[in-house]
């Protein structure tokens, strides 16, 4: 019996991401009509941005001007005349003709109804806006029961693809866990975690091209992980922090503002001061956030041409030095003025 | 990109079981022995050919399995150095897939239905006696926990929908080793549960060849072409005149090319190649062959589309993922008729100029596969297929790729995630298929039905054969009649037969018993009453009464049936099936399989009327705003079980 290999096949090419400055270039433009209003974009921009563009408020929790839309939160769905379904905002080109509505009684109830389920499975009490938006579409996430205990550590990982237990019918089933704390530099909160595939696209093709981390498992069991779930430390992670940089609700933090935030001590509204990494010629530009005198944070704009919010682990993790005073980094300093 | 291997090396069976696929390494560069070990770091300086190879992936991954009987990290990291996989990402795949275990596992593994279709043939019942008689189900041990695992030992799990509703209830077993077997089982009992789990040898085996991952039938090589027919035999209507798509089945030798030409084969690939690419699509669109998927798409419209890119190449694939539950017609073409849809692709690629075709059988068609390998195979060696097919220079090829336990794989965007060697995921359309499908390249789709009308069509004419059925759905088309039927089986009719008369062909519901309910289009379909069975099987017929003939599925149920357990099923099949990637269907699945049972154990909250009011605004959430099919249709047959059938009125 023959087999054949007729060779390797062409690799997907991803395409550019779709951010508004890109497609301003495009030289055609098309004219849609959204909520009513007549608005005219470039060729290829999204419904997403042809939106904003003219104020149209849509919320967004997978989408990142910086990342590839993987249109997974469905959060941004927008009804199209003509289409069967929703669309995502966040992907679907702008084309001649459309006509949109975001705040139809369908785009309500879906919006609600995304808010509802992820408001019921997972903790999101440190996603910005989350809160305004489910007053705002009148949603109830408790309707669901009672939401289930946390899953000792690891349980969720071991989870086999197609098969799951039956439902505990007192709770509702959530992604409640505990959270994994294996190095110095960030905590992995995944009971945080709405999935929303930004960390993945960072660490791998978007950004890193690291590929430390993945969805692993199936359906509500999928989850992010490294490879064989191993603990951080023996990953392929390069400490860049770049997850962090793009994760919309907080399940992935910086250990500093980790720490504080269960002490209590942390601040959202505090000082931030930009500056330039001072350690290498690229001279990324960061932002220090600083509480009570003390840098807490390090990060850097997302709309930074350089950086678009990137930094390596030692502009993101290695400012410790400006404000330790222990003996022996006053003996560094002292040892370097020779 | 810089892999970060853990390991040093794979097993010397883990490394056999991906060479015999991949060939030897070539060099340090791509797994193979290097001198100097930097820091488990492997620099893959111009590993793009390497990378090139992901599409392997899926393969390789099941060859570990079926060699070792899991799938270790020492060999998936060994499969990740072959191919330049990060291996984060390979686990993500692996993890994917029901038919790959991450933890080690016995080598023999019984996977026996629980379906639907399986149901009404007392599956409940078999696995409950199987539990008792070989223990617990086996479930994946947490990570990181020591596993002991008998080497000769047998595991059984549950299932879902396997195909063969028609020989309710059945079984898939797997036995991982050298020579690695896996075989469908037919009538599963509990006396044959107890023989597999202690070494019998398994029925209608099919043994893993050790060079592509694919299958070698060992029937074929039987003088006895009886085994040969294997259980394609019985289709009930076999041997009929009137029969089109299935007038080879059980009849035609399925491992002879001689045979299948003698009957009239490759007569239509020579006449499409005389008339040309542009009149068979003309010919295609004249028929109006609609998909048989379950989409009801245009076959010619979107054979059209392809032709017409100017992005080179471009793919073909056979859907043959048939993973609908109460779906088994894709089985018995594969099984009985393999020639056929070679040539079909064969044709199919020819006027989309395609040079390069995949069919993806779903895992758990072991004999499907094989046959379908012969017939690739003998059509290659017979000039059919290949380069330069029957000297016209033409050039096509067809690869078998295998599923491995993923429902969504049968959605045609998934398809090409599985194919390509990611996650089974959904792409969102627009684009569609047709301007950027597999490898980001124009693709045409075609469910095996489908294709299997292609040389009918060429041979007849797209007229004629739009003559056949009525105005709106042409041609001739295959049920799948299960549950409680006397004579379930894969029956072909003309369009235009009722949902009456498929039951009556079928030999109706057992003497004594009353129709309950009839499940038309799988769990993706929707549930009629005793009431409806006047419902023209048409497109066009079953729109106007709002249900659907999605895949060509009847189960019919009689009153013996707990019906408040099958959308029990249902709902769990769903969430087990989801992908997870968007949060319509990741948690709606949870959450209407939470709701149904908390009304199956009356402890609904605020009542029966509200949780059924909670189901109605999830299932329209996930209908309006899940990214594919699955998700869009997870609550279909749910919402017309309670809202037509009046499955929970009692509760």
């Amino acid at each position: 019996m023959t087999a054949v290999h007729t060779g390797p096949l062409v690799q997907l090419q991803r395409p550019t991401i779709a951010t508004d400055r890109s497609r301003r270039t495009a030289a055609r433009t098309v004219t849609l009509t959204i909520d009513a209003q007549s608005v005219t974009v470039p060729e290829g921009t999204t419904v997403l941005a042809a939106c904003r563009e003219i104020g149209v408020e849509i919320p967004t929790l997978c989408f990142l001007d910086t990342l590839h839309p993987v249109n997974a939160c469905r959060i941004c769905v927008v009804e199209v005349e003509g289409a069967r379904v929703l669309v995502p905002s966040c992907s679907r080109a702008a084309e001649e003709g459309m006509v949109v509505h975001t705040d139809s009684p369908r785009v309500k109830h879906s919006r609600k109804l995304v808010l509802e389920l992820l408001a019921s499975s997972v903790d999101l009490s440190t996603t910005p806006q989350v809160a305004e938006w489910i007053e705002a579409y009148d949603a109830k996430p408790q309707r669901f029961g009672p939401p289930a205990p946390p899953a000792p550590a690891g349980t969720r990982e071991a989870a086999a693809p197609g098969h799951h237990d039956e439902p505990d019918v007192r709770y509702a089933a959530t992604v409640a866990q505990p959270s994994t704390i294996d190095n110095e530099l960030y905590v992995r909160d995944y009971a945080k975690c709405i999935l929303c595939y930004k960390c993945v696209e960072a660490c791998g093709p978007d950004h890193q091209n690291t590929f430390a981390i993945a969805v692993a498992g199936r359906g509500f069991d999928a989850h992010i992980s490294t490879e064989f779930a191993v603990p951080l430390p023996e990953s392929a992670c390069v400490y860049c922090g770049n997850c962090i940089a793009v994760c919309p609700t907080g399940a992935l933090m910086a250990k500093t503002e980790f720490d504080m935030r269960a002490d209590g001590t942390w601040r959202d509204a505090h000082a931030t001061t930009d500056t330039i990494c001072p350690y290498c010629g690229v001279g990324c530009t960061l932002t220090l956030h600083v509480i009570d005198g003390e840098i807490v944070k390090a990060t850097s704009p997302l709309e930074n041409p350089i950086t678009q919010g990137n930094l390596c682990i030692k502009g993101r993790f290695g400012w410790r030095f400006v404000q330790n005073r222990s003996a022996a980094a006053e003996d560094v300093r002292g040892n370097g003025a020779h | 990109m810089d892999l970060h291997l853990r390991h040093a090396a794979p097993t010397d069976e883990e490394r056999a079981a991906v060479d015999a696929l991949l060939g030897a390494p070539s060099s340090a560069w791509d797994g193979g022995a290097r001198g100097n070990p930097l820091d488990g770091h492997v620099s893959y300086v111009g590993g793009r050919t390497t990378r090139e190879n992901r599409h392997m992936l899926l393969s390789a991954l099941r060859a570990l399995q079926a060699r070792v009987g899991w799938v270790s990290e020492t060999g998936i990291e060994y499969v990740c150095a072959r191919l330049g996989v990060p291996p984060a990402d390979a686990w993500g795949v692996a993890t994917f897939y029901a038919l790959l275990s991450t933890t080690p596992r016995a080598p023999r593994v019984l996977h026996v239905c629980d379906d639907i279709a399986c149901r009404c043939k007392g599956a409940a019942e078999l696995i409950e006696q199987i539990e008792r008689t070989l223990g617990p189900a086996h479930a994946h041990a947490p990570n990181g926990e020591h596993v002991s695992v008998d080497p000769n030992g047998t595991v059984w799990m549950r299932s879902p929908c396997l195909g063969m509703c028609d020989h309710a209830p059945a079984a898939f077993v797997q036995q991982a080793g050298v020579e690695a077997v896996e075989s469908l089982v037919a009538e599963m009992t509990v006396e044959k549960a107890r023989g597999l789990a202690s070494g019998a040898v398994i029925p209608n085996e099919q043994r893993e060849s050790r060079n592509v991952g694919s299958l070698r039938t060992v029937a074929s090589t039987s003088p006895d072409s009886s085994t040969a027919l294997g259980m394609t035999t019985q289709i009930p209507q076999r041997g009929q005149p009137s029969l089109r798509l299935l007038r080879r089945v059980g009849v035609v030798d399925p491992e002879s090319i001689a045979a299948y030409g003698a009957s009239g084969g490759f007569d239509a690939l020579r006449r499409a190649i005389e008339i040309g690419a542009e009149r068979v699509i003309d010919e295609v669109i004249a028929s109006k062959l609609m998909g048989r998927g379950g989409a009801a798409f245009p076959t010619g419209k979107k054979w059209e589309a392809v032709a017409k890119q100017v992005a080179r190449p471009h793919y073909l694939i056979c859907n043959a993922d048939e993973s609908e539950p109460g779906t088994f017609k894709d089985r018995v073409l594969l099984d009985g008729d393999p020639f056929a849809i070679v040539e079909a692709m064969t044709i199919a690629g020819f006027a989309t100029a395609c040079e390069r075709g995949f069919v993806y059988i779903r895992g758990e068609y072991p004999l499907g596969a094989a046959r379908m390998q012969h017939a690739i195979d003998q059509s290659r060696a017979q000039g059919f297929l290949g380069q330069d097919i029957l000297g016209t220079g033409i050039t096509f090829e067809i690869e078998i790729r295998r599923g491995a336990g993923a429902y969504i794989c049968g959605e045609e965007t998934a398809i090409f995630n599985s194919i390509e060697g990611y996650r089974g995921e959904p792409r969102n359309k627009p684009p569609f298929p047709a301007q950027a499908g597999l490898f980001g390249l124009p693709t045409v789709v075609n469910n095996v039905e489908t294709l299997a009308n292609i040389p009918l069509i060429v041979l007849e004419g797209g007229a004629p054969y739009a003559s056949i059925g009525t105005a709106l759905s042409t041609g001739p088309k295959l049920f799948c009649v299960s549950g409680n039927v006397t004579k379930p089986g894969v029956y072909e009719v003309p369009f235009g037969a009722t949902l009456r008369e498929m039951l009556e062909m079928a030999g109706g519901v057992a003497h004594g018993r009353a129709l309950q309910a009839i499940l038309l289009g799988g769990a993706a379909g929707v549930f009629v009453g005793p009431n409806e069975l006047d419902i023209p099987l048409t497109f066009e017929g079953a729109r106007a009464a709002n249900a659907t003939l999605g895949s060509g599925v009847i189960v019919a149920f009689d009153d013996t049936v707990d019906m408040t357990q099958i959308l029990l099923r249902i709902a769990s099949f769903f969430r087990d099936e989801s992908c997870g990637q968007c949060v319509p269907c990741r948690v709606g699945t949870v959450r209407q399989e939470e709701a149904l049972h908390r009304i199956a154990l009356r402890k609904p909250i605020g009542g029966v009327a509200r949780e059924i009011a909670l189901l109605d605004e999830v299932g329209l959430a996930m209908k309006d705003a899940s990214i594919c099919g699955l998700g869009q249709t997870a609550y279909a047959a749910i919402e017309s079980a309670i809202h037509r059938v009046g499955v929970l009125n009692s509760k």
